[in-house]
Order: C-alpha cells, then structure tokens, then sequence
C-alpha cells in the first residue's frame, strides 16, 4: 500500500524515537516522556511494517496482536513491584523464542536466493541468531523461575561445569561449520536443530550455576543477550532496524552488566562462571570466628532513637523487598520527616535481585525520589549520620570487604554505616549473607540488631514514633 | 556477697561509688547492697532512695567495711581505710598505681584483691567498664563550663543594636575524650573551636565536631600514638615546634583548655608562664591534668590562680562538681565489671585472670602485686571512633597497554579479513550495527542508576521489534510458516504490549 521508501523512513523515524525513549532515562522528570517516545516508535514500525510489506492475513495479524497486547498489558497491571525482576525475565525470554522463530521460518522459506558468500553469511547469521535467541530463551526461562523460588536460588554446581561449557561451545562451533556446508548443498536442518538443543542446555547449565545474589547480573546479561538476538535477526532479515535497535538494547544490557559487576568487584566471567562462594577456606573462616556478641535492640527503643536523630540513613536490601516492607519504611520516613528529621536512602548499586530494584520498590511505596541516593553519593555522608536502618541487608554493609583482604567480598564497595553514631540492623536471625561471610558490623559496639519479621518490627517502631 | 559503699573521705569529693538505679541491677546479679548512711547525700541521692531501691543503710564505716565483701569506693583509699581492708574482701575504685607505690605496697600486704578502675585496658570490649573516660567526658564538658564562668563575656558572636560581640575562640590542646568533650560543649555554646593533639589520627575526629584541627610545621613525621590508644612523649624538636604554636596560638585566643596526658608520667608543660601571660586580659586557662602537675606553668592544682590578668583554673574535682551525672556513670562503669566478675549471676565474684580486661583491672590479689599488667594484645581504636578500615588495596592493576594494543590489533585484523570477503550489502549492515552500539553505549552511561529497573523493561520493549521479522513472514503462503510466524507476532505483542505498560507504571510511581 505504502511503497518501500516510505517504510525506509518511517523506520528511521522509529530508530530516533528509541534512541530519545533512552536517552529520555538519564532523568526522572523526562523518563515518562521517553516512555512515550518508545511508544510512538513501535507503533509507527508496525504500521509502516503492516502496510508497506504484509501481503496477507490480515485478520490473524490483527488477532494475534490483539491477544499478545492484551495478555501484555494484563500482565503489566497486575504484577507485584516486588516480582519485577521476575517478569523483566520471562519478557526476555519471549524475545528469545521470537528470535528463534523468525530464525527457523526464514531458513525454511526464504524470501531470496542466495549464492556463493553471500549465502555463507546468511547462513552464519541466521545460525547466531537462533543461537544467542535459544540461549536467551532458556536462561531466562531458568532466571525466571529462581527470582520466583520455582527453582532454588542456590547455585548449581556440576562438576567440570567450566569444560561442560566448553564443550558446549565447540559443539555449537562445528555444528555450525555443518550447517554451512549443508545449508550450501540444500539442507541444514539438523545441524541447526541439534545447535538450538545445544544453546537450550548452555543457556540452562549457565544460569543454574549462578547463585541468588549474582541476579542483577544475569538479569542485565539476559537483557543485552535479548538485543542481540534482534540484532543477528536483522542481519539476517538485511534489515537496519532491527540492527539498530538489537545493538542499542545489547549494548545497554552490557553496560548494565558491568555495572553489576563493578558494584560488587568481580569480574563479569567470574559471576557467569558461577559458583560464588564455594572456593578457598576464606569464607569458612570469616564465619567460624568469634567475633564477640551483640546487642539487641526493641522496637520501642529503635523508635526513641529515631525520633531523637537529626540524621537518620536507611538502607534496604533485598529483605526489604521479601517482607514488602517498603509501604511502613515510607511511613515511618514520612512520620520523620514531619518531626524534622532528615531521613535519606542509601542504595548500594547490587541491593535486590535487579538493577535498579530497591528504587522502583521505594518508589512504589511512594518515596519522593530525591531523597533517594546512590552509594557514591551519599557514602562520605556517613559520619554525620545520627542513625542507619538497616533492613534486610548483610553483604553491601559488610566492612570485612574494605579491611580483611581474605575475604570472599573483599574490595566490593559497601556502604559505611559503621561510620555512623549507630547502626540498628534488622535481620530475621544471625545467619550469614548470601556471601557466606560473617558480617563484622553485627559486633561492633555501635550496632544494635533488631531481630524478627522486618515488617512487623518496622510497624511496631512505627507504632511508638 | 555484699557489696558495700562507704561515703568519700576525701575533701570536697562529692561523688558515691552506686546510686539506688545502679542497686536495683546490682540486687539482680544476686549481691547484697549497703551504702554507708550520708554516702550519696552530696550527688542528690537521699538514704532514703537508697533505701527504696532494697540497700542497706549503715551508720558507721567501720561496720560496712567490716559488713562488706566487696567495698566499692571512687578514690583510693586514705589514712585509715586501706588498713581496713581483709584478705578475704575485694576492693573496687580509682587507685593510680604508678603515682601511689607506697598505696599499693600497703594494700598488697593486707592480702585483698585490689582493682584500680584506672587501670583498665583500653580495648573496644573494656569500653563499658572505661571509667576514665566516662570520668574524663565530663571533666571536659565541666571545663567549659568553669571556663564560661570565669570568662566576662559571651561565648558566640551576635549583631545586636548596642554593638557587635565578637566570638569567644577557644584552643583545646589534647583531643582525648576530655578535648573531645570539651570541643562539642565549647562549639555547643557558640565559640570558635581549635584543637591540638600529637597524634594526627584524631584530625578527624576533631573536624567531625567542626573545630578546627592546627598543623604542626614539622618535618617529620612524627605519631605521637602510644601504647592502648594514648599520647606518648615526644622528641625535643617536636616540643620545641609544638611550644611555638601554642605561644603563637595564645595571643589571639581567649580561652585555653588543656587536657595534655601521658599515662604514668607528670603531666608535659605546654603553656609556660610566658605565655600564658602573653594571653589578653580576662583570658582564661582550664588545666585538666592540674592533678597530674598541670600543663601551665602557672597552675596551682585544685585552685583558680590569677596572674597578669590571666585566670587559671586547676581544679582536680572537675568531675565531682556534676556529682550526680558523674557517680551514674562511674556507677554504671563498676556494675558492669561486676556483671563481668559474676558469670554465674549468682552474687559470688570470680576474678578469672584469664581475662584480659579483669587481669589489667586487679592490681593485687593474694599478697601479690600484680600491677603493672602484661601488654594489652591489642592497640584499641580511640574511644568513639569506629573502627577507621585500611582499604584494601582497591587499584586495579593498571590495564596492559601491549594487551590492549593485540586486542584491537587483532579485531582490525579480523574487521579487515571480513570486509575483504564480505559482500557491500553486508558491510553496509555493519556499519549501521557498529555505529549503533556507540549511540547505545553513549546514550546508555546517562541513565541514572535509579532508573534501571525501568530502562530493562523498556528496552525490553523494544527488543520486540522483531516482530517485523514476522510479520515479513505472516504473509507467506506456506500455512505452516504462516501459523509460526502468527505465533511469534503474538509472543511478541505480549512483550510489547507488557514493556511498555510496565514501564509506564513504574515511571509515574516515581514522584519528589
């Protein structure tokens, strides 16, 4: 109906729209309106895309977006702030089975006939874009599945994991040297369906053997894994787009991923090698040690040094998001703050099982976002700090990382409350972090632990503010 | 056991070794209390509190002492009431054993067991039981306020209509617990505070209380850090530069407050009467270590001397002058030795010399002397300051440069390999993919942190773009392409449709 050059422009009006939708991220105020940039991007892709090339089936075209908008858009409205990293993954995972789809079909039907190199280099992309499309399916699938507890959060550790992999790859490798060749003589198929097994177990095998913690990686990593899987599409499909838009929303993954990483110190091979924790004798140590008691606090007494603070930091964790308490920590800022006490959030870049999770769970319970800051931010503010909360969080507080250069966490930045006049920490028991290290702050004289339920202990400080 | 508390012989002491709050916890660890009849009258604490808290009150000292198993005092005993002690009783107070030799000679031949509350290790565990710095806490908040008293003018500046009042600028040489303390009232009250200490460690604990910290010109490094946390004497030069300061310092300050201590030494002469005269009329000079000789040369202890103009206040009683705040405190400082002696909670005291703090506490027991203690296994951090984190190495290795260099060596080598090879088609596409990582990556670094969340929902959302893959496929007419490539469109309209959606809504939840 259209002609090809208006679906040229049309997708680079798109192309722009998703590059301002996220640049529109760098702030608060002009996030919502990047949000719409996206929106109006996609929707004059599709109908550009609609118009100027689908020939036929209409009808289903139509009902099959109906459908998958209307489950999409059901979903969205219903999920939990809490289980967003969750439904961030299984999102991930149907641009994995797209990816592997489109992958498929075109190698099935293709729309043209190629020769020589040019088909070797089709070939070669159709085979990365299911591959990398596969591996994003399953490992999404998994990741989903350990953010929901359907699977254990524990890393899984096979042995000789790290050759399983190898030999995984290599397999990947030859099978597609196969299908070249057999792609050339007018087959393939088995090759290309023997690979996407092969990508479905790396992408099983990788994600299991990561633990809990290590989530905010993996998330990110699934993300970039998502985009360029779009991008081999396009490559595939010779369509500038798709390219574009895979090699933006890849490298934004990465970069989250790196991110990740440096918040906690480790290298990124390191966190997808997996199995975190389990090496050396230094985490036995850190935990077997006697490292003196410490001092309980009661809700009632927490209230009395909260309503008596100038300075008061909080400083949530992942507890925070599993006792969705976030709703009485907004009330009990709120009820402070109307006393004139200066209450702030510090969020350490790894706190919660995404990037980013503690601020969209604060912001769910309606905490004004600038007094939400990030570690770098606020951490030279510490001495000043009268008290700090700590809600359901061990690792990113742990001073052991900065002093003991034996320790698992050692040289991961951690926010330092103990600089503070005193630290109240709420935890369920004294069992150790997800790093397995014993946390020194728990016995430093200026730390007081308020032990149980951290909801129900925050509504019962509440009660007595 | 019984515990008992004989009233302070000591001229003009004010201050009682319990107070009835302290009795009732005391009573839970199963002792026995008596408090000799008048013991807290002058730190506000009636018999009849005694009293009412379940203490004994009795008459005479010589029946508590004789009554008693445990004696709890403040200062050491004098005249006759060392020579009342059995070799069956312990005795718990202040006792200076380094200035008072003969004292010690004489309580370790009565056979008792001695613990000199002066003498506690300075270890982060023994910080309960510090009575020396929960003594030298409000010897310094009081020296301000003696300083204020003698002072004939305000302490902050004001802009009034009869004039303007400049501020009061105080110097506080020495920033233990005392300075500290003394640095937070004297700031409190409005002046403009500057410390001195020889040991560069507490620089920040005194800019933490917004004074400021005066540098010593000096050329070497010197640390004046001692043993267990305290100052240790210093090299000539260094005292030499450290005079001239002070000199220079006491021109223009109005108020000076020392509180210069080296454990088992008199205490170093810091301000010389030259100075101290040099100081303009109505100044005045608190000397917290007037007990230990004083850091003025024109300290007359436990007097206010005056001179050129110039107050010299060398109290020794500073702390007994709150004596209510101070017998809680030094109250709450021996109960909690006593929790320490008393594992059991039964009323029976142990004295375990196993333990670190117990052992550096008992300075005689079974006609021994067993003062001075070995070293403390540990350098403890000064009092309130947290444990100050050597951070670990935190540099990365510098990257290689040759690394890097074969890094990109070999992906030019390679780019070049595929674009001798590649059709132009192709190499178009890979322009547009390379260029479009660069936009992502530049674009994607001004993503605030607190954004993440939603920048992976909606990049989520835009990684279903391809849908167009299908959709260039729906209209295929093979069925079964057709039906796979409908599937997918729907698979991906969710992830669309879901990206967005969820986005949206994370993004109005975030609101100032």
């Amino acid at each position: 109906m259209i002609n090809a050059g208006i679906v040229t422009v049309s997708y680079i009006i798109a192309t722009i729209l998703f590059i301002l939708a996220l640049g529109g991220l760098s702030n608060q105020e002009t996030a919502r309106r990047g949000n719409w940039y996206g929106i109006i991007g996609m929707a004059i892709a599709l109908i550009a895309t609609i118009l100027g090339v689908v020939t036929a089936q209409y009808t289903i075209l139509l009902v099959a977006l109906l459908i998958g908008g209307s489950i999409g858009l059901f979903a969205a409205s219903r999920v939990q702030m809490t289980q967003m990293p969750e439904l961030v993954a299984i999102l991930h995972s149907l641009v994995g089975v797209a990816a592997v789809a489109v992958g498929y079909v075109n190698f099935m039907d293709p729309t043209e006939h190629l020769t020589g190199v040019e088909l070797t280099i089709h070939d070669i992309e159709t085979y990365l874009g299911i591959l990398i499309g596969a591996v994003t399916f399953s490992g999404s699938v998994i990741a989903f599945g350990k953010l929901s507890g359907r699977i254990t959060g524990n890393p899984m550790i096979l042995p000789a994991r790290h050759w399983l992999n190898l030999g995984l790859l290599i397999g990947a490798i030859w099978f597609g040297r196969e299908f070249v060749m057999q792609s050339a003589a007018g087959t393939g198929m088995e090759p290309l369906i023997i690979m996407t097994v092969i990508a479905l177990l790396f992408g099983i095998h990788m994600v299991m053997a990561i633990g809990g913690a290590d989530m905010p990686v993996v998330v990110s990593m699934l993300n970039s894994y998502s985009g360029w899987a779009a991008s081999a599409t396009g490559f595939m499909l010779g369509n500038d787009l798709l390219i574009v838009t895979g090699a933006l929303v890849g490298s934004s993954g990465a970069i989250l991923s790196y991110i990740m990483c440096r918040a906690m110190n480790r290298k990124f091979l390191a966190v997808i090698a997996g199995g975190f924790g389990t090496g050396g004798g230094a985490a036995a140590k850190g935990g077997g040690e006697d490292q003196g008691e410490v001092i309980p606090i009661d809700p009632l007494e927490t209230a009395e040094l909260l309503a008596n603070a100038k300075e008061v930091m909080i400083i949530p964790g992942y507890g925070m998001a599993v006792a969705q308490a976030q709703h009485t920590v907004f009330e009990i800022t709120r009820t402070l703050r109307e006393k004139g006490v200066n209450v702030r959030f510090g969020i350490h870049p790894v706190a919660g099982r995404m990037p980013g999770h503690m601020n969209v769970l604060l912001a769910e319970a309606r905490v004004p976002y600038d007094i939400v800051y990030e570690m770098d931010e606020i951490n030279e503010d510490f001495p000043d700090v009268d008290v700090s909360v700590v809600i359901g969080a061990n690792d990113i507080v742990n001073p052991s990382a900065l002093t003991d250069p034996d320790s698992p966490i050692a040289g991961m930045p951690v926010l330092e409350c103990w600089k503070g006049e005193v630290s109240i920490v709420l935890k369920r028991s004294m069992a150790t972090g997800y790093a397995g290290v014993q946390n020194p702050l728990f016995f430093l004289d200026n730390t007081r632990m308020l032990f149980g339920d951290a909801k129900a202990t925050l509504d019962e400080v509440l009660k007595n503010i | 056991m019984r515990i008992g508390v004989p009233k302070e012989i000591y001229e003009g002491e004010c201050r009682v070794a319990t107070t009835p709050d302290v009795v009732t916890q005391l009573k839970k660890l199963g002792f026995d209390v008596a408090v000799e009849s008048g013991a807290g009258e002058k730190s506000s604490y009636s018999d009849d509190a005694y009293r009412e808290a379940g203490c004994e009150v009795i008459d005479t000292a010589g029946d508590l002492w004789s009554k008693s198993d445990i004696v709890l005092k403040v200062r050491a005993p004098e005249g006759d009431e060392a020579a009342r002690l059995r070799a069956d009783q312990t005795l718990i107070s202040f006792l200076w054993p380094a200035q008072n030799p003969e004292l010690l000679k004489q309580l370790t031949e009565t056979g008792g067991t001695v613990m000199a509350m002066d003498s506690v290790p300075r270890i982060s565990r023994a910080q309960k039981v510090d009575a020396l710095s929960s003594m030298a806490n409000i010897a310094g908040y009081r020296a301000v306020v003696e300083a204020a008293q003698h002072f004939g003018r305000f302490f902050t500046g004001q802009i009034t209509a009869a004039g303007k009042v400049p501020p009061a600028k105080v110097l506080v040489i020495g920033a233990g617990v005392a300075g500290l303390a003394a640095i937070g009232a004297a700031k409190s009250m409005g002046a403009i505070v500057r410390s001195f200490d020889t040991r560069p460690e507490v620089r920040e604990q005194v800019e933490s209380m917004d004074a400021e910290f005066l540098m010593l010109d000096f050329e070497d490094d010197e640390d004046g850090a001692g043993e267990g946390g305290y100052a240790k004497v210093m090299s000539e030069a260094f005292i030499k530069a450290e005079m001239e300061l002070f000199a220079e310092q006491a021109r223009d300050v109005d108020i000076i407050i020392t509180t210069a201590l080296i454990p088992g030494k008199p205490a170093p002469k810091l301000i010389t009467a030259e100075t101290a005269r040099s100081m303009k009329d109505g100044s005045v000079i608190v000397d917290l270590a007037a007990e230990q000789g004083g850091n003025c040369e024109l300290t007359v202890p436990g007097e206010v001397a005056h001179d050129s103009g110039v107050t010299i206040i060398g109290y020794t009683d500073l702390p007994s002058r709150l004596a209510a705040q101070s017998s809680q405190l030094y109250a709450t400082n021996l109960r909690h030795l006593l929790t320490d002696l008393t594992p059991e909670k039964d009323g029976n005291i142990v004295v375990d010399m196993e333990d670190e703090v117990i052992r550096g506490t008992t300075v005689c027991k079974d006609f021994d002397t067993t003062w001075p203690p070995p070293a403390p296994k540990l350098s403890a951090a000064p009092p309130k300051a947290a444990p100050a984190p050597a951070p670990v190495a935190k540099e990365k290795k510098p990257k290689s440069f040759v690394g890097a260099a074969i890094g990109m060596a070999v992906a030019g080598i390679a780019l070049l390999g595929l674009g001798a090879v590649a059709p132009a088609s192709f190499m178009a596409h890979f322009t547009v993919f390379v260029l479009a990582c660069f936009v992502g990556y530049m674009v994607i670094w001004n993503v605030t942190a607190a954004l993440h969340t939603p920048l992976m929902s909606v990049t989520n959302a835009i990684s279903s773009i391809i849908v167009i893959g299908a959709l260039m496929q729906i209209s295929s007419d093979n069925p079964l392409t057709m039906w796979i490539a409908a599937v997918t469109v729907g698979i991906t309209s969710i992830n669309i449709a879901g990206g967005f959606a969820v986005t949206r809504r994370m993004l109005e939840m975030f609101r100032k």
